[in-house]
């Protein structure tokens, strides 16, 4: 009262009492649905690029399993699919894998046994694909049975499906995980512009019987929380985007496992979440609010 | 004139601001509080609302005010049925009626320069177009130096002349006001007054309703008198005293 009140300084004040959007349990229950919402995102990106590694890394390669005809040595057949097989378009590299390889690959089936050389064991060629254009799996066979050759082909595409299968199952339970946290949060808004509706009616009746317009009423409530759900999916975001980071010092290039490859860039995932937070918030509480007026 | 408004009922006066024809109103399922009430106020009159307490007359300026619907009858408001408006026009209708209800409705959080500008923001004007104007408002009721003070820490005739600063600041057709001398001394209930007679002299229709019949007497104005939720006769009176404004 020292200084005489300037009506030229003077700014509005807001309608409701500032002090309802500091409500803690609010503005947590809200971080922490953005705080879920953000690591399922960074899960999701980081899944699918971990598929997408593999997959490619399956892509470029197949194998082929020879088995030696007649009077032919195992080596020689191995050999011979080799030669056949890197005539093949869209091979770049065809490689008889060793004895020893293939007998390594065996063992946990057939246990220590003495002498292997005894038995038929089937030998590996490994074939490396043109990415861009990979010989089929069928133009394989051919050249294979055009040397005469009795061999089966494996071009990973059983893998590469199960993998696709997969991303595909982690994108779609991923995106019902959002929806139901973006469900929730739109719920707690809903029981919150209930709360402050009631806690003010005093404030909504004043504005009603003024002349306010049941839209103007309700941008009060919307905007209030559209500012709480902005500052708690800020808070939510942050946390989300520092676990990752953390996540992606502990695990090196990989990121914690290869499974779960983060990247540096994935963190940026979380920028939108204020946004979208701000966003259901405000369509929950102009939703709620115009019902409830109404209904005054 | 009549001194009871009633007769007025009769006529179609072109510059009639509010009819009531055989209005009657309930709360819910409850019984009639208003039952065939029917009245013709011209624009820029000056009138009473008397009765015993639950006569009904903070639910006949419901009725005006646009915070109730009757239940039977019609009202005619600016010369339009309001059952007949649609619902978008209501707000608009609300902003050229002034109140002063009989429990203030201060916003306790606001200061009275906030509170007395609330109307004028809810229209949409923009602070620039009225601040001078709240600031000149609240030195004539008397509020210069507590134009930044909480309702809850002015007196109760501090609290009264802010709520009718704030149903005046936009400059409304009628002024509604229920029991605005209700809590304040003899000395403040006549200030209160001549702040609605000035009001009254720049063209706004005046209606108070009130059970101070001392301020009813010497004032001097058309009186409509609730009794059981209808329009009654006044009942027998002393002599006329000499109109309070002076
Ligand atoms: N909101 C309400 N709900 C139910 N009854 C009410 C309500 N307000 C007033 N009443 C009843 O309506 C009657 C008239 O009340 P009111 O208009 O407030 O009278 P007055 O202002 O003359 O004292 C009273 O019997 C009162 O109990
Ligand atoms: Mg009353």
């Amino acid at each position: 009262m020292s200084e005489p009140f300037d009506p030229a300084r003077w700014r509005p004040a807001s309608f409701l009492p500032e002090e309802d959007a500091r409500d803690p349990a609010l503005l947590f229950v809200v971080a922490v649905l953005c705080f879920l919402a953000c690591l399922t995102a960074l899960g999701v990106i980081a899944g699918n690029r971990a598929a997408q590694d593999w997959a490619s890394q399956l892509t470029g390669e197949a194998t082929v399993i020879v088995r030696a005809r007649g009077g032919e040595t195992p080596d020689a057949a191995a050999a011979r699919a080799a030669e056949a097989l890197a005539g093949v378009p869209g091979v770049t590299e065809a490689r008889a894998l060793e004895k020893e390889k293939a007998y390594a690959l065996i063992k946990p089936w057939l246990g220590d046994v003495a002498d292997l050389d005894d038995l038929p064991v089937p030998r590996l060629v490994a074939v490396g694909l043109d990415r861009k254009a990979p010989a089929t799996a069928a133009a394989l066979d051919k050249a294979l049975k055009g040397h005469g050759l009795d061999a089966v082909v494996d071009d990973h595409s059983v893998w590469i499906k199960d993998i696709r299968k997969a991303a595909g199952v982690v994108r779609w339970t991923a995106a019902t995980l959002l929806l139901l946290i973006a469900g929730a949060a739109a719920a707690v808004i809903a029981f919150a512009t209930r709360a402050g509706l009631a806690a003010r009616r005093d404030v909504v009746e004043v504005l009603h019987l003024t002349g306010a317009e049941d839209a103007q009423i309700a941008s009060l409530f919307e905007l209030r929380f559209a500012r709480v759900a902005a500052i708690s999916g800020a808070a939510g975001a942050a946390a989300a985007a520092a676990l990752g980071a953390i996540l992606r010092l502990m695990g090196g290039g990989q990121g914690i496992t290869p499974a779960l490859p983060i990247a540096w860039i994935d963190l940026l995932a979380v920028l939108p979440c204020p946004v979208l937070a701000a966003l259901v918030a405000a369509v929950a509480a102009r939703v709620t609010a115009r019902r409830l007026i109404k209904a005054l | 004139m009549s001194r009871n408004a009633i007769d007025a009922a009769g006529d179609h006066s072109a510059d009639e601001i509010l009819r009531f024809t055989g209005v009657s109103m309930r709360y819910g399922r409850g019984p009639e509080v208003l039952s065939d009430v029917s009245l013709s106020l011209p624009r820029g009159s000056f009138h009473f609302v008397t009765g015993p307490s639950g006569a009904g007359k903070s639910s006949l300026l419901k009725l005006i005010y646009l915070a109730a619907r009757p239940s039977g009858g019609s009202v005619r408001l600016f010369g339009e049925d309001v059952a007949a408006m649609p619902a978008h026009e209501l707000p608009r209708t609300r902003r050229r009626i002034g109140v002063v209800f009989q429990d203030l409705l201060l916003l306790d959080h606001l200061s009275a320069f906030d509170n007395t500008a609330l109307p004028l923001r809810i229209a949409g004007h923009k602070p620039s177009e009225y601040r001078n104007d709240v600031a000149e408002l609240l030195t004539w009721v008397g509020l210069g130096a507590r134009m930044e003070a909480l309702p809850p820490t002015l007196a109760g005739g501090e609290k009264q002349r802010l709520a009718i600063a704030r149903a005046v600041v936009n400059r409304p057709e009628i002024l509604l006001a229920d029991e605005p001398t209700g809590n304040v001394d003899h000395e403040m209930a006549l200030r209160i007054y001549r702040l609605f007679v000035e009001l009254n002299r720049l063209g706004t229709t005046i209606i108070i309703a009130t059970h101070d019949q001392d301020l009813v007497a010497r004032s001097a104005r058309p009186v409509l008198h609730l009794d059981k939720g209808r329009l009654r006769p006044l009942p027998p009176q002393g002599p006329m005293a000499p109109e309070a404004a002076g």
